[in-house]
């Protein structure tokens, strides 16, 4: 396998865009990426489009081609991957694996969805198709619902409290509020976290992610050829994908992801680096509970340990270890299929020193942690600036 | 019984909530409690709790015992 760079990002801002459609958001997204790349779209050998539900929230389906066309691409081999929330992370997973292997030298990748031409009951009902129907959905669960019960186990079985969950929150408000694409720039206090309108106890409103529009793009090249497209390359050190039961009445312990530890293990052990060298992260908070699971699954904490050292300013920008310095899903936004994209394009920004208001200290090695439906798909991926470590 | 028929008997409440939002067929019934049972032969179930008062809510650890299967749902109350 040879060694892969990122020579491009691009990305739309994530919100509510009434006049926008999915295709001319992910157009969007890859016109800057290429731009980014110094690239132009006949040199790119392979596409691949992370997307959720387009047929679902907008009617269009066979989205590789029909996004692959409005940008120019014609004739390349255009590629959908679909892993409920985790779909950008693969498409980024598959890109690379090609770029590894081989097959291809340059590749796209570019995740989108446009969920908001749809009522948040409707919303709510094709996110839940992630999650298993015949049982748990069909008794009323959504995933709110699903992410509330793992909140009240972990709460049982390790101490953790409601303030804690209201901590990510507030952080991740902060971070994103100096984010110029997040969909909610706006600080929010410990209190109107916890006052908000519940969506399913003990989560309120505040707890979840957000309804949005976006599209984020990246292109490939293997390391050899990054220098023809940037004098910033990063480097992949490390991505990989793993699986888990669909129904969380199936997982032995719902306060852990076992496809997330799985995949991290596997990234670890390719990037040859650990936990405790890893500098700063995006991880999926879809809920403010998912941050908590994802540090600890993650090995940045010890199992339990996620709330307090949320509380105590650990993930903070300042923090031991910045967890969601862009704002996270929780204010950045969260179109579902670009999530795992857009958190690549973050980690790039960073490593490039690029954040502008958000720039971290050490941004020498990030991780990005992508999480489908209730922990079902799961993709990590480790990042380094060329040259380390 | 046979292994892969679907049993109900009673349980006690590994986790649950209570639904606030609930997607496009439950809104009219919002809110309303499910949970996840750990049976007591083995094994877990979500189900919907019945509960027409916050005392008849469930919470971790509470006993429940099988009521009734509505179109294919498993309903639960609180063990008197």
């Amino acid at each position: 396998m040879r060694p892969v760079a990122l020579v491009g990002i691009g990305k739309t801002p994530f919100g509510a865009f009434p006049d926008r459609d999915l295709g001319s958001l992910a157009a969007e997204a890859i016109s800057r990426c290429l731009a980014d790349a110094h690239a132009v779209p006949s040199q790119v050998e392979a596409f691949y489009l992370g997307n959720f539900a387009g047929p679902c929230f907008v009617g269009q389906n066979h989205l590789a081609p029909y996004v692959a066309a409005a940008c120019g691409l014609t004739g390349i081999p255009a590629t959908r991957l679909e892993a409920a929330c985790a779909s950008g992370g693969a498409a980024f997973c598959h890109g690379v694996m090609a770029v590894a292997a081989g097959l291809y030298d340059i590749v796209l990748v570019a995740g989108v969805e446009k969920m908001t031409s749809q009522p948040t009951p409707r919303v709510a009902q094709i996110l839940a198709s992630a999650g298993d129907l015949a049982g748990e959905m069909r008794a009323g669960a959504t995933f709110p619902a699903l992410f509330a019960m793992i909140a009240r186990r972990h709460m049982h079985q390790y101490g953790t409290t409601r303030e804690h969950l209201a901590q990510v929150a507030v952080k991740n408000h902060a971070n994103g509020a100096r984010n110029p694409f997040a969909h909610m720039r706006k600080e929010v206090t410990l209190d109107t976290v916890l006052a908000a309108r519940p969506v399913a106890e003990p989560l309120t409103v505040y707890d979840c992610s957000l309804i949005s529009d976006g599209a984020a793009a990246l292109l490939l090249a293997p390391l050899e050829r990054a220098l023809e497209f940037t004098s910033r390359p990063v480097r992949v050190l490390g991505v990989a994908q793993s699986s888990d039961r669909l129904a969380l009445q199936d997982k032995a312990d719902i306060t852990t992801f076992e496809a997330v530890k799985r995949a991290a293990e596997k990234a670890y052990r390719m990037a040859g680096v650990g936990p405790a060298d890893i500098e700063f992260a995006e991880v999926h908070d879809c809920f403010t509970i998912a941050e908590i699971l994802a540090i600890e699954d993650l090995g940045f904490v010890a199992k339990g340990e996620g709330g307090p050292f949320t509380a105590d300013g650990g993930t903070a920008p300042d923090g031991r270890i910045p967890v969601n310095a862009s704002g996270g899903l929780k204010s950045k936004g969260h179109p579902v299929g670009a999530t795992g994209v857009a958190q690549i394009c973050d980690l790039v920004e960073q490593l490039r020193g690029e954040a502008g208001a958000r720039q971290l200290k050490r941004h020498a090695l990030g991780l990005a942690q992508n999480l489908g439906g209730s922990g079902a798909t799961a993709v990590v991926s480790i990042l380094s600036r060329c040259g380390t470590p | 019984m046979k292994p892969w028929e679907p049993h109900f008997g009673p349980g006690i409440v590994y986790t649950e909530t209570v639904v606030h939002a609930a997607p496009e067929p439950f809104v009219d019934e919002a809110p309303y409690q499910l949970a996840i049972v750990e049976l007591e032969g083995g094994g877990r179930r979500t189900v919907r709790i019945l509960a027409r008062s916050e005392e008849q809510r469930v919470r971790i650890g509470d006993r429940v015992e099988f009521v009734e299967l509505r179109e294919g749902v498993p309903y639960y109350r609180k063990r008197p």
